[in-house]
């Protein structure tokens, strides 16, 4: 099926103005992708861009133009593999350029232009592979008509086409100009995974280079001419509004040009970052703190102890929890916490805006381009079209710049209003802290038991904690029927074979705004399920690894990373004195992840985690390299939510301001870390989020081990352990 | 009006001396390579080096530079031929990359100091810096590569 339609090219940023069709093919996997191709040949002639994800020059080089932003997780390296690999390009070829906002780059799953869920690699794979199979065509074409032979009876090979029989080779380059004057192809036909020659390869990132000789360029390197920079005083209480400011002395300090009010404070604009902020330390506001003044995490957390009492919504039912409880041979109960918890990015929000009368132009590092567009607009009262976004390098993202609502860029946008001029908004580490769009603080209360035999009967679970997706556009697609996934993910899915099952969601609501943080939901499900299903091997009197084998017969995948990590780990083998083991098994994001840690507590209580061993199982994969590199980035983010990280109020004011009250795992607390990859062939799953879930119960779990004593409570401290 | 040699160049530059040597490195003199991560000396993003000395230049003013040699990321070498470049390129150590400038900048300044560094002597030399993408295990065998390296002879 062929639909044809006309559409102005707005995809390709650097490439001449002119005409496309928009072409949507159906391919044999059934998938509609919508693509924008050439009309005619007409300036074409000095790139070949078959459609809006690869152009291929004179020069050889191949250009991916990946749609998904780079955060680390080496998507900027594994969508240009995909494409190449269809493209049959030489790899030491292959360039990435970060996609213009284009509904053409939407995600294929979100419907907007996004990175998140772990999904970007899975989502887009076929769209790569269709786009440079179709490329690929086209160079036969081109290369079969210089020939007069048959395209049929020509091949590829590493950025050539090849013709046999008559021993003729052209390369990509040689042939761009004229493919760019043929027709695409409407059909293509996709490479058996048998004959992938990239996919698969541990092949070195694309993006190394420039991100060891500073070259790379993130939001806050951006600079373009005229431009100002601004850091905005914002309320010490969420929700808080200024009700008078006096900047005299703010103006007094050299270089500061502005200050004015925004809707989220006061905002310094300077010449440099420096006499901003000197600025706003001179700034005199007087705020309406507004409802929140009086917030205490300890009232807060009593209130959750409270709700965890009384009935919730049901997430999760198997036969009757409260008589299985009644009827158990042995029970135990337990109650869970965990903190609110700041992303912490190396690089600290900030925003590039360049507002003119009809247009806006926006640097920054996001994970949103599309709701950040529309935001964008909506405040400088322009069409959505009028807006673009460049989008840099992220100094981390773990899902704190895909926000909803768009603050940083909103935000930013109204002081470049106000600034008359480009202006950067900067961000400190302490505006970045308070800023708000944590994880959020969660209670479960968990109640469980076993038969005479020691096999567990029942699981009783209540989740307490605010909804990340209540009252912004995503609930319509992930609250259903009052509970939102991301609150009970890893939980109620729940994977072990317990016949009486109940999980309970119980919704919060108050003023600290909250967003996903890598792994979202399986941050604290998977410490609470993973900690207590080892406390029912306890009660039981079973092994922990062995309970989990029976429980999870009827569930390969997870079975498959659990006896993995067994093996690889040495499970059961002596240890040195003073350490414990611990294994923790939780599947996230379509992915299956196995951890064993090996932990020691010294008498001073300091816990060290000496090694962890990790089997992780994503079904066919693009980058060992890069699955391993994010599996011990994950072990290490969570291992730092697992020791120490703690966001806390009081009087409505967050008591963490900088990594030295919200440390995080250096060098030295950093463990060994060995990454085994399960080798299948099921449908790909999420990597970049997949590691965290894990390390937190694995690590509690080896302090059982150690000490016998059991971690409850997150961050670890063993003063309040049980 | 300040003046010091940055990677081997004079440099002057008419800003209030107070001013942290890391906002003169990347706004009044435009290298952006080095970073802002905490503003406290917390993280070690800014690091650079002050005389072959690892500093952090966020909380190191300029007026305490005048007349002295500061070194960034972009005078570790031309090229990418630092050994420690070489090593975290062949074992794909970056991944945001955003820390990495100060971790590359501490790493020199230790293998000056230690050329074959155990782990621990790097756990120490290294805890001021952090990732959060957690390279630690890639930045720990990239320093004993790059050790490698330049008792081979690869050192600049």
């Amino acid at each position: 099926m062929t639909q044809l339609g006309e559409s102005r090219q707005s995809a390709l940023a650097e490439m001449p103005r002119r005409e496309f069709l928009k072409l949507t093919v159906t391919l044999s996997g059934g998938l509609l992708i919508g693509f924008h191709f050439p009309a005619s040949g007409e300036e074409t002639t000095k790139v070949f861009a078959p459609n809006a994800f690869v152009r291929i020059g004179r020069d050889e080089l191949v250009t991916v133009i990946v749609n998904h932003s780079e955060m680390g997780q080496g998507i900027y390296t594994a969508l240009p593999t995909i494409l190449a690999d269809e493209l049959d390009a030489d790899w030491t070829k292959v360039r990435f350029q970060s996609a213009p906002v284009d509904p053409v780059y939407n995600h294929p799953a979100f419907g907007t232009q996004a990175t998140g869920g772990s999904s970007s690699t899975w989502a887009s794979f076929d769209q790569f592979r269709k786009a440079g199979a179709m490329a690929r065509a086209m160079l036969i074409a081109a290369a079969a008509q210089q020939w007069g032979v048959e395209a049929a009876s020509c091949r590829t090979e590493n950025g050539n086409v090849i013709h046999g029989a008559s021993n003729q080779r052209l390369s990509y380059g040689q042939l761009a100009e004229k493919a760019a004057g043929l027709a695409p192809p409407q059909q293509v036909t996709l490479k058996e995974p048998k004959d992938y020659k990239l996919i698969g390869k541990p092949l070195k990132r694309l993006d190394t280079s420039e991100k060891t000789n500073g070259k790379a360029i993130f939001g806050i390197d951006v600079h373009t001419p005229g431009m100002l920079v601004a850091v905005v005083a914002r309320s010490p209480v969420f929700g808080g509004k200024v009700v008078k400011f006096d900047a005299t002395e703010a103006m007094k300090i050299a270089g500061v040009c502005k200050v004015v009010q925004v809707p989220s404070g006061v905002a310094v604009i300077a010449e440099r970052f420096w006499p901003a902020k000197m600025g706003r330390e001179k700034l005199n506001i007087t705020w309406d703190e507004g409802p929140m003044a009086n917030f205490s995490t300890e009232s807060q957390r009593k209130q959750y102890m409270e709700m965890a009492g009384q009935a919730g919504l049901v997430a999760r039912k198997e036969g009757d929890a409260a008589s299985a409880l009644a009827s158990a041979a042995k029970k135990v109960r337990a109650a869970y916490e965990v903190p609110y918890l700041s992303h912490a990015m190396m690089e600290p929000l900030n925003c590039t805006v360049d507002l003119r009368g009809d247009h806006c132009e926006i640097w920054t590092g996001t994970q949103f381009q599309t709701i950040d567009r529309a935001a964008a607009a909506e405040v400088a009262g322009l069409k959505p079209e009028q807006v673009k976004i460049h989008t840099t390098f992220l100094g981390g993202g773990f899902g704190r710049r895909a926000n909803p609502v768009s603050d940083f860029v909103r935000e930013a946008v109204h002081v470049a209003k106000a600034a008359g001029a480009p202006v950067k908004v900067m961000w400190t580490r302490e505006d970045d802290m308070h800023g708000g769009y944590y994880r959020p603080m969660y209670y479960h209360a968990v109640e469980g038991g076993v038969d005479a035999q020691g096999n567990p009967l029942v699981w009783f679970h209540h989740i307490v904690g605010q909804s990340i997706a209540a009252g912004t556009p995503f609930a319509a697609m992930m609250v259903k029927d009052g509970i939102d996934g991301t609150s009970v993910e890893g939980a109620a899915d729940l994977p072990y074979a317990i016949p009486n099952i109940r999980v309970e969601s119980h919704e919060t609501k108050n003023g600290v705004p909250v967003l996903w943080l890598r792994s979202v939901g399986h941050t604290h499900t998977a410490f609470v399920t993973e900690t207590f299903v080892d406390e029912l091997a306890a009660l039981g009197g079973k092994d922990p690894v062995a309970l989990r084998r029976t429980l999870l017969a009827q569930s390969p995948r997870n079975l498959g990373v659990l006896e993995l990590v067994a093996e690889k780990s040495g499970w059961g083998k002596p240890m040195p004195a003073g350490r414990g083991r611990g294994v923790a098994v939780h599947a996230s994001f379509q992915s299956f992840n196995a951890q064993v840690a090996e932990v020691s507590v010294d008498s001073g209580g300091n816990v060290r985690v000496h090694r962890v061993v990790c089997a992780v199982d994503c079904g066919r994969y693009v980058n060992p390299n890069i699955i391993e590199a994010q599996m011990e980035s994950g072990i290490i983010f969570g291992l730092s939510a697992a020791l120490y990280g703690e966001l806390t109020f009081n009087k409505g004011r967050l008591q963490q301001d900088n990594f030295d009250d919200y440390p995080v795992v250096k060098m030295d607390a950093s463990p060994a870390i060995e990454v085994h990859i399960v080798q299948n062939n099921e449908k790909s799953g999420g990597i970049g989020e997949v590691g965290v879930p894990c390390i937190a119960p694995a690590v509690a779990n080896a302090i059982f081990a150690a000490t016998g004593k059991r971690v409850r409570k997150l961050p670890i401290r063993m003063s309040e352990v049980v | 009006m300040t003046s010091f040699n940055l990677n081997g160049k004079p440099v002057s530059v008419e800003v209030d001396p107070s001013t942290p040597l890391l906002w003169v490195i990347r706004e009044s003199l435009g290298l952006t390579g080095t970073k802002f991560g905490c503003g406290m000396a917390l993280c070690g993003a800014c690091t650079v080096h002050l005389e072959g000395e690892a500093i952090r230049s966020c909380i190191t003013s300029l007026s305490e530079v005048a007349g002295k040699r500061v070194t960034t990321i972009e005078g570790l070498s031309p090229d990418l031929t630092h050994p420690l470049q070489r090593a975290w390129i062949e074992l794909d150590v970056p991944q945001c990359g955003y820390c990495q400038s100060g971790q590359l900048m501490s790493a020199a300044a230790l293998l000056k100091e230690t050329a074959n560094p155990s782990d621990e002597v790097i756990d120490k030399a290294m805890s001021g810096n952090i990732c959060r993408c957690g390279t630690y295990p890639r930045i720990r065998r990239a320093i004993h590569r790059a050790a490698e390296m330049a008792a081979k002879g690869g050192a600049q």
